[in-house]
């Protein structure tokens, strides 16, 4: 009654072609992102904001880029957290060896090198697919941990091979507290989903789902599959890399290359297929699930029994009601989060005639 | 529509449910008055995952201690309460547990923190002077830190990795019949490939350089279950000792039973600190008999202070471990010794600044902590004489004994095997110790503290 698409034309093109087109959605997003900026980094307490928020929208950003690659390219690959990495310690090094670059310069340029790592890694999905492709993406997995391990030039050779990032220093500003971290991974993450928002609805993005679709016709309708693939990688392992930087730098604060590990890649491939392939707002639903439920369940389990009950069980409790939790939400909703947000819309246009 | 339906009897009880536990996270962020002699601990354990053993023995020894305490009228009069979060040994959810455990629920902040491993401490290692809370590291972690002028919140009672590389070098040194026999032998460090694994590498190539000896580094990629090419190298090289540096049930059983398969002998292969405890041993079996293995805080129930706490604290059903005969194990007497040295900084928090019967903060625990003096005397009135090595701490040092014992499997359980032994040239270590923080202290523009 209150949320329906009827009543609303569009007049001119640029109407038409708007991100979110229906206007009680437009309302809550910039509701939602206004609170973001305003009201969370003034109310939330700082176990809020570095406990959760941030590292949630450092991995949100990750997933995206996995999201691209996998969801709406179809290329199966499981090497985010190296290119995590990638853009971690590249980030450090230049803020380390170039002292005039400003933060988001940095930035760009850790993401622009794990974007030229991705490409590298990217040429095998020319000749293989699927599985066999995850397979071999997942050298790149091991091979950028390695060479970071290797060679104590991207470690700036500290004797126990684990760095410590620098302050977040923008304009002369230092971004120290859990406040000002959160705003600018807020502002990052901002940015970079408008950004592939507006990817995946232009020729880009068009190209990249009729190569997911059939990449035979996609060649024959004229798409380049050396092209569109290796830009997809190139794209996809910018946003991890970034997302990276951001977790090393906003979260972590000091790393070692073992922190970025095969287990992390794959909760990043579980974040996107429980959020919703080929959804940007999946995306951030399933790094908030995968990332936020095993805390919440920590939380409640030892609130409810407290020292009661020995935490060697309820800590194993939690791990079984997590794998349980997932298998029933691969079963019953296999297309994701943003699906059920998808039907919730539907039903909410519906309502009150019909629930 | 089946999805629709589902939802429809699911969303409610997940939104409750959700609703519930942002609800109990909400009260730990809001500060209340704190009522009786409390005092707040976290107790960030690791239950869970292939280093469960760790944790659950080691947080159980601490919870054990402090239940005992309580059970004999605090500190002074002084109450422990303590707040549990679950880390899985893993670096992202230390920071969590950090940041939920700052603040107890009786709006106090906690004194210490103690992750119990390397990678969580290095993670929180940063925060520690900005919020105001001591690093205890027992045993582990940030090794330049015994440097309290660069390093003031972080401490590490149980002695490093660099002294204890150098203690191991030493008892090699007296089992070949003196230094001058170890020229020209071969010595493998086989570890895991992480900061860990690697952290004692600066002090033990610097010794068997100028002990003529050669050193040879085999690196095993984690979680370090499968050893098989990096043992097959070991027979290669044929070493006359290999010190193993591994983290993990899984990891240091694999070890010993790849090394008895290679034919390699177990009494020249010495174990770490964190590799050798009754968990990593019984499921290698015969193959861990004769293995060596350093000790900071010595295994066994004959200490007075551990027969107290199993004849009060579990003949009263309030023990933390689920299996009782644990206590006294390797894990849970380092826990027992973690925890006395907290109550320890508490008792000398509350002298220094005149607070007894009262809580302390955590600025009074630092200095506290600094203050501790484990005087043989001392250990003898708290009934662990023997179990740890007499020391005492100070301004500039912030570091145990540096001293250790060696224990050798017997098969069934560990044999004391020699006395408290420090590393063959302390004033060296000391030197790389301070190196190195010093190099920190200039890349991050700290001013080193004044403790004169």
């Amino acid at each position: 009654m209150y949320y329906r698409q009827a009543g609303q034309f569009y007049t001119t093109y640029s109407q038409d072609s708007r991100i979110i087109p229906v206007r009680e959605d437009r309302w809550i997003i910039y509701v939602v992102v206004l609170a973001g900026f305003c009201l969370v980094p003034f109310f939330a307490s700082d176990y809020w904001l570095s406990g959760i928020l941030i590292p949630w929208l450092a991995l949100s950003l990750v997933a995206l880029g996995q999201n691209i690659l996998m969801g709406y390219t179809g290329q199966l690959s499981l090497g985010s957290a190296g290119f995590m990495a990638a853009g971690a310690f590249a980030c450090y090094n230049i803020e380390l060896r170039i002292e005039w670059m400003p933060f988001f310069g940095s930035l760009i340029l850790s993401g622009i090198i794990a974007a030229m790592i991705g490409i590298v890694f990217g040429l095998p999905s020319l000749r293989v697919r699927g599985l066999y492709l995850m397979v071999a993406t997942l050298a790149s997995q091991f091979f950028i941990i390695w060479v970071i391990d290797k060679f104590g030039w991207f470690k700036n050779y500290d004797s126990s091979g684990i760095i410590t990032a620098q302050d977040i220093v923008i304009f002369g500003k230092s971004f120290t507290t859990p406040a000002e971290e959160y705003l600018v991974c807020l502002f990052v993450c901002a940015v970079m989903t408008v950004i592939a928002l507006n990817m995946v609805r232009g020729s880009v993005g068009r190209n990249w789902m009729a190569v997911r679709d059939m990449d035979v016709a996609a060649e024959v309708m004229g798409i380049s599959l050396l092209k569109t693939k290796l830009q997809a990688f190139a794209i996809s392992s910018f946003y991890c890399g970034v997302g990276g930087a951001l977790f090393a730098f906003a979260f972590l604060k000091s790393m070692e290359p073992v922190a970025f590990d095969i287990l992390l890649s794959f909760r990043i491939l579980f974040m996107v297929i429980i959020g919703g392939l080929g959804t940007i707002i999946g995306c951030y639903l399933g790094a908030g699930f995968i990332l936020l439920m095993p805390v919440f369940l920590n939380i409640f389990f030892h609130a409810v029994f407290g020292q009661a009950v020995d935490a060697t069980l309820t800590s194993a409790l939690e791990q079984v009601i997590f794998g349980v939790m997932i298998i029933l939400f691969m079963i019953y909703q296999p297309l994701g989060m943003a699906r059920i947000l998808e039907i919730m819309q539907e039903r909410l246009r519906k309502w009150p005639f019909k629930i | 529509m089946m999805p629709t339906s589902l939802l429809r009897r699911v969303a409610p009880v997940s939104a409750a449910a959700f609703a519930a536990a942002a609800m109990l996270v909400s009260p730990m962020a809001m500060p209340t008055e704190a009522q009786a002699a409390e005092q707040y601990m976290a107790v960030p354990s690791s239950r869970v995952g292939p280093f469960s053993a760790m944790g659950t023995g080691y947080y159980g020894g601490i919870i054990d201690y402090m239940t005992y305490v309580n059970m004999n009228g605090g500190i002074n009069g002084v109450m422990f309460t303590w707040q549990e979060c679950e880390t899985e040994y893993n670096a992202k959810r230390t920071v969590e547990c950090f940041q939920r455990l700052l603040t107890g629920p009786n709006g106090q902040r906690t004194l210490v923190f103690d992750t119990l491993g390397t990678p969580g401490a290095y993670a929180v290692i940063n925060r520690m002077a900005e919020e105001e809370v001591v690093l205890a590291q027992y045993g582990y972690g940030r090794t330049d830190a015994a440097d309290g002028t660069v390093w003031p919140w972080v401490f590490n009672a149980a002695s490093h990795y660099w002294s204890q590389i150098g203690m191991k070098l030493k008892f090699m040194a007296e089992q070949e019949g003196g230094v001058e026999n170890m020229k020209g032998k071969k010595i493998v460090h086989l570890h895991i490939d992480s900061a860990y694994g690697r952290e004692p590498l600066p002090a033990m190539r610097k010794i068997t350089s100028d002990w003529g000896m050669e050193l040879v580094e085999i690196s095993i990629p984690p979680p370090g279950l499968e050893q098989q090419s990096q043992w097959l190298q070991i027979r290669r090289e044929r070493p006359d000792w290999v010190t193993f540096w591994g983290a993990g049930s899984g990891m240091n059983a694999t070890g010993m039973t790849n090394a008895a398969r290679m034919g390699f002998p177990r009494e020249r292969l010495v174990y770490v600190t964190f590799g050798g405890a009754e968990e990593d041993m019984v499921p290698a079996g015969d193959a861990a008999k004769g293995t060596f293995v350093v000790a900071n805080a010595v295994p066994g129930r004959d200490f007075p202070l551990v027969k107290s706490i199993l004849d009060k604290v579990y003949g009263a059903g309030k023990g933390n471990m689920e299996n009782p005969d644990r206590v006294g194990q390797v894990y849970w007497n380092r826990g027992l010794g973690a925890a006395v040295m907290w109550a320890e900084a508490i008792r000398n928090a509350q002298r220094i600044h005149n607070k007894e019967g009262q809580p302390v903060t955590g600025a009074e625990f630092r200095d506290g902590y600094e203050a501790i003096n484990m005087t043989p005397e001392r250990l003898e009135e708290l009934g662990i004489t023997g179990m740890v090595a007499p020391f005492a701490l100070s301004c500039e040092k912030h570091d145990g004994a540096g001293e250790f014992r060696m224990m050798q499997w017997n098969g069934e359980k560990f044999d004391i095997v020699s006395d408290w032994m420090g590393p063959p040239d302390p004033t060296f270590i000391r030197q790389l110790v301070e190196d190195s923080a010093g190099k920190f202290a200039g890349e991050n523009n700290i001013t080193p503290k004044n403790c004169s």
